[in-house]
């Protein structure tokens, strides 16, 4: 066996258990990120995708059960003890939550909160030692040192935002899970913290893996993307293609979601896809995209389709591609 | 002349009075907008540029400095009931449908409670009906007796939207209407603003963060910086070929952006109680930084010589920027400087 990937998720499954029921939030993901890697994962709200990122750290709310496997680095996250878990958060793979307002403890300065991991991670690490590493990461991200000893009330939005990624780092983990990191921001201060992120894969080797609802974000800083809807993956390839030419019909609304300004196309037209998210609770049968799906046949009703060679480096879950069943 | 909607000369600020000591804030800092019966103007800018509080202000919920809103040519009057019957013509639609519909309350409660505050005559069951199907719910019917939970994101913003419609008003301000919503529920809701329009004649205010938006639904573009209206056109025009170098900047930044090298601009917008001198954009200005400006002989002035306010009407594109003199910019209007103009009217 060769060296094993950074991160590798197999047949990913994760369900709440919740009073009206079971409620499958991921149904059989598989993903693949190396070192100097981003992958993006889309999808709306209630498709999984955050589901997913927790899982991959175990920080799933109690009540929901995972299985599968989530190697990192071979080892697998779902079947380690406590004390090996905690050792691997932070250190080995760390998350950028969305909405930093709240992921912040109020009443603690930014220094105290960047200290925190490094000193109960790092043994042999001193406080004045661990202070000055996070004033270091502040400047790496862009945030002047002295804010240390501000509070998260005195800074920004993408300066919070900005102090999260700092957090992230503090251990240098090898893996980021980002979750929707801009939603929140600016189109400028998006822009900032995407170069920022850029800019670490770059220059660290850290793999990303970096999740959002907007396709166009994704397709310009990921490597690959994986389309998420009702749990799973219905596409997944290389991230400018799957954005300009998808070939789920899910991915390509997702993908016209967005505009591109100067397109004729869209001017003064809207892409909307009727209907709503599917409710987990109860699926639609066959291919669960089939109720919105414009180019649904009478299969589509029976037929579950699982992900299947679309493309060279491409793969779709759609009975329009191809013939032939996948093969993992 | 067609003009349902305009801010004239307007500004709006906080603090002064009851700051003392810190400058006041100016929010709004001499803005002149209007929107035309049927059509849909998209007011952009980064939070903090007072695109916000504009709005409020043209929706009375605000009381300006200086300048005035009118509406189908009448300033505003701000007396309590002055401003009842203003708000029946012009609505409010908000961000976040589920923080807008309260729980309690039956899709067909949300929609008949403006036409009870209003006392409007007719039969009310019919005209929350009209409303909820003009909005898309269809049949109306069956969405009379469902609670906002029940509803998904989309459909609820269907509900805020029919709550504004079934008042018959002639705008709509809608702030950030899809930002919340999901990507493939957001094409659907605007879709049903263009269609509004086309079917009532509807006039629309958008205010919005998001470029796209603009290019997918709005005839005009205002883009917004630090107070004031820096660019205004034709979208096509506006989104094309920017004439202000922060639209420009704006653009570049975006993911899909057609192969401009972005231009990210350092820091954040600044604060409005510290509106720098010259042309407020001057700090950030990547013209200015990379020399352009200078090049073209107006560095000095960037940096000391304020810009007239930008008139945002129809058929004009204009830009606040020294490197466009050939812009459409007014001469008359001159910025009035010092602190005295911006004291507040009323004691």
């Amino acid at each position: 066996m060769s060296t094993p990937k950074l991160l590798e998720v197999e047949d990913l499954r994760v369900t709440y258990r919740t009073a009206g029921g079971d409620l499958p939030a991921v149904r059989g993901v598989h993903l693949t990120v190396d070192k100097g890697q981003t992958l993006g994962v889309a999808g709306e709200s209630g498709c999984g995708k955050t589901s997913v990122a927790s899982a991959i750290l175990r920080l799933l709310p109690p009540g929901a059960r995972a299985t599968g496997r989530v190697l990192l680095q071979g080892e697998d996250v779902l079947a380690m003890n406590w004390g090996r878990l905690r050792a691997v958060r932070w250190s080995a793979a760390a998350i950028v939550f969305q909405g930093a307002m709240h992921a912040l403890n109020p009443v603690r300065t930014i220094g105290r909160q960047i200290v925190e991991p490094i000193l109960l991670h790092e043994r042999g690490v001193g406080a004045r030692a661990a202070r000055k590493r996070a004033a270091g990461l502040l400047e790496q991200v862009g945030v002047p040192s002295w804010r240390l000893r501000s509070y998260p009330h005195e800074l920004s939005g993408g300066q919070r935002q900005r102090v999260m990624i700092a957090m992230a780092l503090a251990c240098a983990p090898d893996l980021i899970i980002a979750d929707e990191p801009t939603t929140a921001l600016d189109v400028m201060v998006q822009a900032q913290v995407l170069d920022l992120l850029r800019g670490l894969v770059r220059e660290r080797g850290l793999g990303l893996v970096l999740i959002s609802h907007d396709l166009a974000v994704l397709a310009d800083v990921c490597d690959r993307v994986a389309v998420m809807y009702a749990g799973r993956v219905v596409e997944e390839g290389p991230g400018h293609r799957l954005f300009t030419d998808a070939v789920h019909p899910y991915a390509r609304a997702l993908a016209a979601a967005f505009p591109t300004i100067g397109d004729p196309a869209s001017r003064l037209a809207p892409h909307g896809l009727p209907g709503d998210p599917p409710d987990p609770r109860g699926l639609p049968t066959g291919c669960p995209f089939h109720p919105r799906c414009a180019a649904a046949v009478e299969r589509c009703r029976t037929e579950d389709v699982l992900l299947r060679p679309a493309a060279p480096d491409r793969s779709a879950a759609c009975v329009h591609i191809g013939t032939e069943a996948v093969a993992p | 002349m067609s003009e349902v909607l305009a801010a004239v000369d307007l500004h709006v600020g906080f603090g002064g009075r009851r700051r003392r000591g810190a400058p006041p804030i100016r929010a709004v800092d001499g803005v002149d907008l209007s929107v035309a019966k049927g059509e849909i103007v998209a007011l952009a800018g980064e939070s903090g540029c007072g695109k916000t509080t504009l709005a409020r202000a043209l929706l009375g919920l605000e009381r300006p400095w200086r300048g005035e809103v009118r509406h189908q040519g009448v300033p505003l009057g701000y007396s309590s009931r002055a401003l009842k019957a203003y708000r029946r013509r012009v609505q409010l639609v908000l961000q976040d449908p589920t923080g807008a519909l309260n729980p309690r309350h039956t899709v067909y409660e949300a929609v008949a409670e403006g036409l009870r505050i209003h006392r409007v005559p007719g039969e009310e069951k019919e005209q929350v009906a009209r409303a909820l199907s003009l909005a898309g719910l269809r049949p109306a019917e069956r969405f009379f007796r469902r609670y906002p939970h029940e509803l998904s994101g989309g459909q609820r913003q269907r509900v805020v939207i029919a709550g504004a419609l079934v008042l018959n008003p002639d705008v709509i301000v809608a702030d950030e209407p899809v930002s919340s919503l999901d990507a493939s529920v957001r094409g659907e809701i605007l879709a049903l603003l263009l269609s509004l329009r086309a079917e009532l004649g509807l006039s629309v205010l958008v205010v919005t963060h998001d470029l796209g938006l603009a290019w997918n639904i709005a005839d005009r573009l205002a883009v917004m910086y630090l107070g004031r209206i820096v660019e205004a056109g034709p979208t096509e025009k506006v989104l094309g070929a920017p004439r202000h170098p922060y639209t420009e900047a704006l653009l570049s930044v975006l993911p899909e952006a057609p192969n401009r090298a972005p231009v990210i601009l350092a820091g954040e917008t600044p604060d409005p109680s510290r509106i720098p001198g010259g042309c407020r954009f001057h700090p950030r200005c990547p013209a200015l930084a990379m020399g352009i400006a200078d090049r073209a002989g107006v560095a000095g002035r960037c940096v000391g010589e304020p810009l007239p306010v930008v008139a945002a009407g129809p058929q004009t594109w204009s830009a606040a920027c020294h490197l466009r003199p050939d812009a459409g910019v007014p001469a008359t209007r001159v910025e009035v400087s010092g602190v005295a103009a911006r004291e507040p009217q009323k004691g």
